[in-house]
């Protein structure tokens, strides 16, 4: 699978351009982890690009490869016109104070010791930025607009809160220096459905509000579909799918994709599952040694000799809809 | 639900004493499950869906607990049962599948000791007979090269291929019954649908019944005959599940429903969140727990507990102003103004 190639770039004005992004990580003797092989995406403002796949796929090393947190091995992060991968400590700490992110874990990644109200000012101390009666009144224009009541939340600790009002102060967090580009790792994940919608329908409410553009990193589709107006499906380290989402899951072009979406529990009776359906080669290949050639090759079916053998490159199978595969579905193939 | 159910849970209540009170987990539960069905637990952290699934089969802690209420499994009371006498049903008749296939197994233990030490006892045959049936069993439940298998430990297995072995452990003695609490909900999403039709296989094969605790209505739609709905430690509705889906009154199965997004749905659709938290099992305020986070809710909700009523066949809710009939799809319809109920207070 899946490929490498930057067909699926576009031109203009992107606020993030991320080009052959790999990540690499040293494990044991001699051997490296490859969590990220050559993975290029771009986002435009005011866009949220969705980036989903199952887990060890490194949906979240890119995210975090785009945040320099660390930065990737090789590839470049044009942000605002500006490789990142080049920058030094200080303009990139600067940077960032339009390039937030959240986190899985709302409870977790929060400072179990501080005050809510302390959270969310200390971005506002740590750059200095107006005077304390300011950053009071951002404090509690912030809270108002995630659906925190400022007056009772802000004296209170993470440890008060549910895991849902603890996603609102991290989100009011990544809001606070009034970013241009908000990375959201799994942020409702850790969250039951009907918290989840809460999450999600602030989320949207919040890039209204702000004007954010969002990458939303998560494995469950459903939720990627909801938020994103394109996304990308990863696989093993490689990008397999980009497309507008709409067209994504209506006519999926990559067998992984197809795979995937075959793959989520739908809630409704009528929908009878094939039990028989072949379960062999379940494993996903380590990322240690990841498979030749196309990387989805050992599990797809219809894959050929020459899968094994050549990487596909990145192709345009349709209008803006990109596929790394040398046997894409046909749009008629699959059930509508 | 006759009474030659294979499964009775009558009035069930489970209660852990803690410092803040007790915390009425199970508050109050009965069901019936007959032989070779399946019926799906459905509800949100803290339901005390795990807890149910944990009081059936008796593993609950000794202490600052308390149960009342009666369990019995093909006409025997289980919750009478000594430790002893629970051992023999354990695995042979009754077992039970975790949500955690990374700490449900003994890791410093080869996986084949693990699948044969429950035979052994129960089925009283020889270790190489019993490994001879684990290389079966593995084999049965997707694991190639099972010979090998039997000799690794855990930790060299992924999630999935663990979890396929804890399957495996729990169908060894061909148990007439099995517990699925969340079996999927740690594995990814091509490996939980496998890992769902094994079991829906094995239950077909095997003609056994099967409880499937879950939060996710996708994972029971299509794999359940019937579906209890679980809120605040209590069954707020019990139903076939085609009826479940295509007629449901209470007001908390039709939030839960409608705040799922669909892979199907076309993108940026605005969700009907539900508003506010599951409510504190240790605080118990009178009238319907699912109140405070209702649209529907009105005085009488607050001051009285609404009762499991009958609705048709095998169909049972618990709701004041249930959803009538034809008002679902008219609700759908003015889905924005579903926005008012995001619940933006603490």
């Amino acid at each position: 699978m899946a490929g490498s190639g930057t067909a699926h770039l576009r031109n203009g004005d992107a606020l993030l351009r991320a080009e052959h992004l790999v990540v690499e990580f040293p494990a044991g003797r001699r051997g490296r982890v490859h969590a990220v092989s050559d993975v290029s995406l771009d986002v435009f403002p005011g866009e949220t690009l969705g980036l989903v796949g199952e887990s060890g796929c490194g949906k979240s090393t890119t995210g975090r490869a785009i945040m320099q947190l660390p930065a990737p091995t090789a590839g470049s992060v044009w942000f605002e016109g500006r490789d990142l991968t080049g920058l030094s400590g200080d303009a990139l700490r600067r940077t960032r104070t339009r390039l937030q992110m959240i986190f899985q874990d709302p409870i977790s990644s929060l400072n179990p010791r501080r005050r809510v109200r302390d959270i969310l000012t200390e971005p506002l101390a740590i750059w200095g930025l107006g005077t304390p009666a300011e950053r009071r009144r951002r404090v509690a224009e912030v809270m108002e607009a995630v659906g925190l009541d400022a007056d009772t939340a802000g004296d209170r600790r993470p440890h008060e809160f549910s895991g849902g009002q603890c996603q609102r102060i991290s989100i009011a967090r990544a809001l606070m220096l009034e970013p241009r580009l908000v990375i959201c790792d799994e942020p409702v994940s850790a969250l039951d459905v009907s918290v989840q919608a809460q999450i999600l329908n602030l989320l949207k409410d919040m890039k209204a509000r702000y004007g954010l553009t969002l990458v939303f990193i998560a494995h469950d589709l459903a939720v990627v579909r909801n938020v994103s107006d394109r996304v990308a499906v990863m696989y093993l380290g490689k990008l397999c799918e980009v497309a507008p989402a709409d067209d994504l899951y209506r006519a999926p072009a990559h067998p992984y994709t197809m795979t995937l979406l075959a793959s989520v529990p739908v809630p409704d009776p009528g929908v009878r599952p094939d039990l028989s359906a072949d379960d062999v080669d379940v494993e996903l290949p380590s990322p240690l040694a990841p498979p030749s050639g196309c990387r989805f090759h050992t599990r797809c079916p219809r894959a050929e000799a020459i899968c094994a053998e050549r990487e596909p490159e990145m192709r345009e199978v349709a209008g803006g809809h990109f596929a790394a595969c040398h046997f894409p579905l046909e749009p008629h193939t699959h059930p509508a | 639900m006759s009474g030659g159910a294979l499964l009775e849970v009558d009035a069930l209540r489970t209660h852990f004493l803690t410092g803040r009170g007790a915390v009425r987990a199970v508050d109050g539960v009965s069901l019936a499950v007959e032989r070779g069905r399946t019926l799906g637990v459905v509800g949100e952290s803290g339901s005390g869906k795990t807890v149910l699934a944990r009081s059936i089969m008796g593993l609950l802690p000794t202490t600052n607990v308390r149960r009342e209420g009666r369990v019995t499994f093909d006409g025997r009371e289980l919750t009478g049962m000594s430790p002893a006498e629970l051992r023999e049903i354990w695995g042979a008749e009754l077992s039970m599948v975790f949500q955690d296939p990374m700490t449900s197994l003994n890791p410093v233990v080869r996986i084949g000791r693990q699948i044969t030490e429950t035979m052994r006892f129960h089925l009283g045959i020889r270790e190489s007979e019993a490994r001879a049936r684990a290389v079966e069993l593995l084999r049965s439940v997707g694991i190639p090269d099972p010979e090998r298998r039997l000799r690794e430990h855990p930790h060299q297995l992924s999630g999935g291929m663990r979890q396929r072995v804890t399957i495996a452990i729990a169908l060894a003695c061909g148990p007439r019954m099995l517990l699925a609490d969340e079996p999927t909900t740690a594995l990814d999403v091509t490996v939980q649908a496998q890992i769902l039709n094994l079991l829906g296989r094995q239950q077909r094969e095997l003609h056994m019944a099967m409880v499937l605790v879950t939060h996710d209505l996708g994972v029971v739609a299509g794999r359940t005959d019937d579906i209890a709905v679980m809120y605040a430690g209590r069954i707020v509705e019990l139903a076939p599940t085609a009826v479940l889906f295509s007629d449901m009154r209470m007001r908390y199965t039709q939030a839960l429903f409608r705040s799922i997004p669909r892979v199907t749905d076309p993108g940026h659709r605005r969700l009907v969140a539900i508003g506010g938290r599951p409510p504190d099992l240790a605080a118990r305020a009178p009238g319907c727990s699912f109140a405070p986070r209702c649209r529907y809710a009105r005085d009488r909700c607050w001051a009285e507990t609404p009762p499991l009523a009958d609705a048709g066949p095998g169909h049972q809710f618990a709701c004041w102003y249930p959803v009538e009939a034809g008002e679902a799809e008219a609700d759908a319809a003015s889905a924005p103004l579903s926005a008012t109920a995001d619940g933006r207070r603490i």
